[in-house]
């Protein structure tokens, strides 16, 4: 199933854009293939719980910030990048939700339900795709935001802890 | 005061891992089939996996309990034979059954192995539970969620086996094992094929005022104004327009989850040797926040301290919670 996305009208949103820069994303995406690569290459098995839905095309929306990730886990041609808000790509399934809810989910640390039960977690799409995919990330032991983090030295690590204590406090504006 | 055993779930190996640390007895988990009630996409184990996971809660002291809790159908009876042998294989502690063949199979080619009663045979009646004990040897019945505490207790001094009950987690009962509302809207069967509401029938529509709209295959389930707290696509959970009602309403049961940590010491009075925690589809941050908050208030109890009860409202579905019949039979 393809399913397209009617472009943000309007992508200043509140929270973490309002205190970034416009994102140069030519810059970005070069991290993220060496971020899903890397992710890809220690955990193997991920695959095998995405079963047929390796191919699918995840559109994730992280609100707050300037731009969305395409994200197709396809081990033959794994796809991991940012695109405008203006030019959403076709997806079979989206994720929305803060920024910082995203990365807890991708942490280990926050619960897919809870955030879903609280409408923190906006899905929409095929539903089947994003279960397999959230149980296959959620059997990924440790986390992978540390060892995204752990690419980049300590600069990687001194942000991500920023990250979760802004996470942490109340009122969080992400 | 008799050691209550704390079973925990584990949908991925990770989740068992979680469980294991965060002080779980017994883990329950099951394979990628329709062997067991939580047959959902991604979720479960690899036979390879089960392997490494059983070996891993030993060498923690924790036991497993392996769940082939579903009813076979004519002609796929090997599916089930082939997840027993497995399980006994790789020295899975107990097998959790709902249907008499496969306890029949067990008994029969796996004596030494214990056999509990799955929630999904609800046997509820001490002269169901006898006869599972009886003619299966059934060393521990899971009791379906529609009995007091005053009647567990007098239930556990007539029957000859242990009585495991749920403290927490998901609250869709209905008649435990005999619910079809997923079949005959999908055509898939929650008890023949281990899977409510599949997720590849459900679907979120989003309104543009904000508001969720949730179906199962052709069926509205509810809809979600945009502040309001949500809840499974589960047609038991459903909120349906019916006649003679001004408002849709919630016909059968609520978006809730059940949260018996207010009753744990009467539970333990009541004589019941195991507490289940519901939720092998959920994460590793579930079973991580549920089993810890769960241990230290069994251990507190124990020890003869006011049990501290860590908030898990937040876990809950709708973020409501409910003591359910446990309490009191007009718990709705
Ligand atoms: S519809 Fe509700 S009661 Fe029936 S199997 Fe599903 S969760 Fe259980």
């Amino acid at each position: 199933m393809q399913m397209s996305h009617p472009s943000d009208p309007n992508p200043a949103r509140p929270g973490l854009s309002r205190f970034l820069p416009p994102m140069p994303l030519f810059l970005l995406q070069p991290i993220l293939k060496r971020v899903v690569a890397r992710v890809a290459r220690e955990n193997p098995s991920l695959f095998n719980r995405l079963g047929p839905h390796k191919t699918a095309r995840f559109v994730i929306d992280p609100l707050g910030l300037p731009f969305g990730l395409l994200l197709i886990p396809n081990p033959e041609a794994l796809t991991f990048r940012a695109f405008n808000r203006r030019d959403e790509p076709a997806s079979d399934a989206r994720i929305g939700g803060k920024f910082l809810d995203l990365l807890g989910l991708m942490d280990g640390g926050a619960d897919g339900d809870a955030l879903f039960f609280s409408r923190d977690l906006d899905v929409s799409g095929n539903t089947e795709a994003v279960v397999c995919l959230r149980n296959a990330l959620d059997d990924v032991e440790g986390s992978i935001a540390e060892s995204v983090a752990g690419m980049f030295g300590p600069p990687g690590r001194a942000a991500l802890a920023g990250l979760r204590r802004l996470a942490a406090k109340k009122g969080d504006p992400a | 005061m008799k050691r209550p055993e704390l079973v925990c779930p584990a949908g991925t190996p990770a989740a068992l891992r979680t469980a294991v640390e965060a002080g779980a007895d017994a883990v329950y988990c099951g394979f990628q089939n329709a062997t067991n009630a939580r047959n959902f996409p991604g979720l479960n184990f690899t036979p390879e996996e089960m392997q490494a996971s059983v070996a891993h809660a030993h060498d923690h002291g924790t036991k497993v309990l392996l769940a082939v809790n579903t009813f076979p159908t004519a002609g796929r009876f090997n599916l089930w034979r082939e997840a027993v042998d497995m399980g006994a294989r790789f020295g899975v502690d107990a097998f959790i059954v709902a249907d008499i063949g496969v306890a029949d199979y067990v008994k029969r080619t796996y004596p030494d192995i214990r056999l509990h009663l799955s929630v999904q045979a609800a046997a509820s009646s001490p002269e169901a539970i006898r006869y599972y004990a009886r003619e299966f040897g059934v060393k521990r019945v899971v009791l379906p969620r529609i009995l007091t505490v005053p009647e567990i207790k007098q239930l556990a001094r007539e029957i000859p086996c242990e009585i495991e009950t749920f403290i927490f987690g998901n609250h869709g009962l209905m008649v435990e094992g005999r619910c079809s509302l997923t079949n005959y809207v999908t055509g898939l069967s929650t008890n023949m094929d281990g899977v409510c509401s599949p997720a590849a029938d459900v679907h979120y529509d989003k309104q543009a005022d904000g508001s969720v709209t949730t179906r199962l295959a052709d069926f509205t389930i509810d809809s979600f104004a945009p502040d309001e707290q949500a809840g499974y696509p589960t047609i038991c959970k459903g909120r349906y327009n019916a006649p003679n009602r001004p408002d849709a309403y919630y016909a059968f049961e609520e978006p809730i989850s059940l949260n018996l940590s207010g009753l744990l010491p009467a539970l333990i009075e009541a004589g019941v040797d195991a507490f289940k925690i519901e939720g092998r589809q959920r994460s590793r941050a579930y079973v991580k926040s549920a089993v810890s908050a769960f241990r230290k208030a069994v251990d507190s109890i124990l020890a003869g301290q006011e049990p501290e009860l860590a908030d898990l409202i937040a876990l809950t579905e709708g973020q409501k919670q409910t003591e359910g019949a446990f309490k009191t039979k007009k718990w709705r």
